[in-house]
């Protein structure tokens, strides 16, 4: 059974249909990439499995329960940790402030400090930050905040949602590299992103969306051989 | 959709050009530097005309006054950081909580209170043994007043507010005028006795004391004397109000900074959908925001009907209107700013009482002159948000 299921879902914003029949499967350690086009689709699908927005039709599964009926807090307490598009971080609070949000539902203080310290670890530059405003940060440390304050949770499934925008290449290896220490610690991950070439490269297998639908799918060495992902995403 | 997001793209839309003419601009130091300046000439003008004795009586009525300002003040801001809402309604639960204060101690000799009725129990009686008696009958009339304020406050919220979230801004406006009026004629269906004058208890509600009478503090007992016995009088009843209102304030600044709960206003005022990622339930971090506003309101109007000894059933209306400068000078959105704005607003009805000839008319109009200045020419207040909301 797969740890996030995503099953036939069809989403609305009032008469517009952003998506259809979408389903998308990630297992228990996978590194799972979501591609596409602007406006295909891949913001809503995450919304949807984080419970900001309700599927009209279908259902989100996490081990096999289905939390699509839930409220978005409950779903982030069942172990749904999510990174959104745009960072969305508290601007007027501190970086510390900001990732003891993303532990806010948890009460195991001793394990708490630990994942503090880890957090701190994977992105050392938060580290010296921790006492400044997160809305005074440069768009790149934010994305760090973003981040780390959705692993502060300690999720079971990681959504990331375009982690590398705005980034220097630099950074965007940096924080790819971080994405997979991240999953080589047991975190599951579903992430969407623009760079078609490094989410490949980085994921196990992918997804890509167009026009709010699922058009392929597959193993991401399988997609990246493809002629169709060649010319639509890679540019080739 | 998310404060923080709305406002961004408000921002980002050009202003229209009138308004961009008259704003000043000014950094918040400069603000702050303009504002004392001016209260300073002001004080001055005040002790040239008056005598510094005079000057000082009325900055200190003022301060007293500003302490109870400052209170509701506190809970507009609160609650228009988490739903930009202006609460219209939050004035009148401050004058409800005063009404809990007088149902829960009576007026002696006039209307038997909660305490006495059904606990047999003389909280005024309390009340005037003497200091340690004075103390625990504050301790015993605060809380319940604050939390019987404090529901009245989560069921306004619940009730007419909720569903209205995502409502054009205008639907909770105007529903929050009419829960106003409603909350109006239930006080004045409620509790307007016919009150007969000069009677010592918490307050009288709907008719005046005469002045002399006393409420739980003796408004004789005079706890300092400034420049000799023509100089500024300390009273005990007047020091009691601020020592109130600055504990009760710091107390909830700290609650708000440091606390799980403060943490989760602050974050869900933010960032609405972050802080449900986050696990943060919005309807129950929106409960404890108006629980918290009101509470304060009520601390406010416990410490009004002690020192006022009068309470009307619409003065809310007025009270809440000034309160509400008192934010808007502040900044809208900022605890310590309604806290300070508060104070400065009773500074500015000193000033009017004391320089303009029969200026207590001219009280209201110089306030909201004062609002609509700062509104045109520094809407950010005093300690309005200033940090990017990019992120
Ligand atoms: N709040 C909204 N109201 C109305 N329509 C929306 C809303 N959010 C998204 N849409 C529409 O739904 C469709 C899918 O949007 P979505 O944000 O999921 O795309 P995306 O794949 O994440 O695009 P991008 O790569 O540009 O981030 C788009 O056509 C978009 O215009
Ligand atoms: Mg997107």
């Amino acid at each position: 059974m797969a740890l996030l299921e995503v099953d036939s879902v069809d989403v609305f914003y009032g008469r517009v249909r952003a998506l259809q029949g979408v389903s998308i499967k990630v297992d228990e350690g996978e590194i799972v990439a979501l591609i596409g086009s602007n406006g295909a689709g891949k913001t809503t699908t995450l919304r949807t499995i984080s419970g900001l927005v309700r599927p009209a039709r279908g259902a989100v599964r996490l081990a096999g329960k289905p939390i699509h009926t839930m409220g978005a807090e409950q779903i982030a307490r069942m172990g749904i940790g999510h990174a959104p598009e745009g960072r969305r971080l508290f601007a007027r609070m501190t970086v510390q402030e900001n990732l003891d949000m993303g532990a806010y539902s948890r009460r195991d203080g001793a394990k708490i400090r630990h994942d503090f310290a880890w957090v701190y670890s994977l992105f050392p530059r938060l580290a010296e930050r921790r006492r400044q405003l997160a809305g005074s940060l440069s768009g790149g440390e934010q994305q760090m905040v973003a981040i780390g304050r959705a692993l502060m949770s300690r999720p079971r499934v990681l959504l990331l949602d375009e982690p590398s925008l705005g980034l220097a290449p630099i950074l965007v290896d940096a924080i790819f590299d971080v994405i997979r220490e991240i999953n080589g610690e047991g975190t599951t991950i579903l992430l969407i992103e623009q760079n078609a070439l490094i989410a490949l490269h980085t994921a196990a297998r992918a997804y890509v969306l167009e026009t709010g639908s699922v058009t392929l799918a597959g193993p991401a060495s399988e997609l990246l051989a493809s002629a169709d992902v060649q010319r639509a995403y890679l540019g080739m | 959709m998310s404060a923080a997001t709305g406002s961004a793209v408000r921002g980002r839309r050009p202003a229209p050009r009138v308004r961009r003419r008259l704003r000043l601009g000014m950094s918040q130091g400069q603000f702050l530097g303009v504002l004392t300046a001016v209260f300073l000439i002001l004080l001055l003008l005040m002790v040239v005309q008056d005598g510094a004795a005079t000057a000082g009586n009325e900055v200190w009525r003022g301060l007293v006054l500003g302490a109870i300002y400052a209170l509701i003040a506190v809970g507009y801001t609160l609650v228009y950081g988490i739903i930009e809402l202006i609460n219209f309604a939050h004035g009148d639960v401050f004058t409800m909580s005063a009404f809990y204060s007088v149902f829960l101690a009576g007026i002696p000799g006039v209307q038997e209170g909660f305490f006495k009725r059904f606990l047999g129990f003389d909280i005024n009686h309390l009340a005037s043994s003497g200091p340690g008696g004075l103390i625990l009958a504050l301790l015993i009339i605060f809380p319940i007043a604050m939390t019987l304020a404090g529901l009245t406050g989560v069921v306004i919220e619940r009730v007419a507010y909720r569903r209205l979230r995502d409502a054009p801004r205008l639907a909770p406006l105007i529903t929050a005028v009419g829960v106003s009026f409603l909350l109006e004629g239930i006080m004045f269906a409620f509790f307007v006795p016919p009150a007969p004058p000069g009677q010592p208890g918490l307050g009288t509600p709907g008719a005046a004391y005469p002045t002399g009478e006393d409420g739980w503090i003796p408004t004789t007992h005079v706890l300092l004397n400034i420049g000799g016995s023509h100089g500024v009088v300390i009273g005990a009843n007047d020091t009691m109000v601020i020592v109130i209102a600055l504990v009760a304030m710091f107390a909830l600044a700290g609650f708000i900074r440091y606390s799980r709960t403060g943490k989760a206003m602050r974050a869900s005022a933010q960032n609405r959908d972050a802080a449900q990622l986050c696990g943060i339930n919005i309807n129950r971090t929106i409960s404890a925001t108006f629980f918290l506003g009101s509470a304060l309101a009520a601390v406010g109007g416990v410490v009004y009907a002690m020192h006022y000894h009068t309470i009307t059933w619409n003065q809310g209306y007025q009270f809440g209107l000034i309160a509400f400068t008192a934010a808007v000078l502040g900044g809208i959105g900022n605890i310590v700013g309604a806290g300070i704005g508060g104070f400065l607003i009773g500074l500015v009805e000193a000033f009017t009482v004391t320089l303009i000839p029969n200026g207590g008319s001219w009280a209201l109009i110089v306030v909201f002159a004062v609002l609509i200045l700062v509104l045109t020419l520094q809407p950010t207040g005093l300690l309005g948000m200033r940090v990017p909301d990019r992120a």
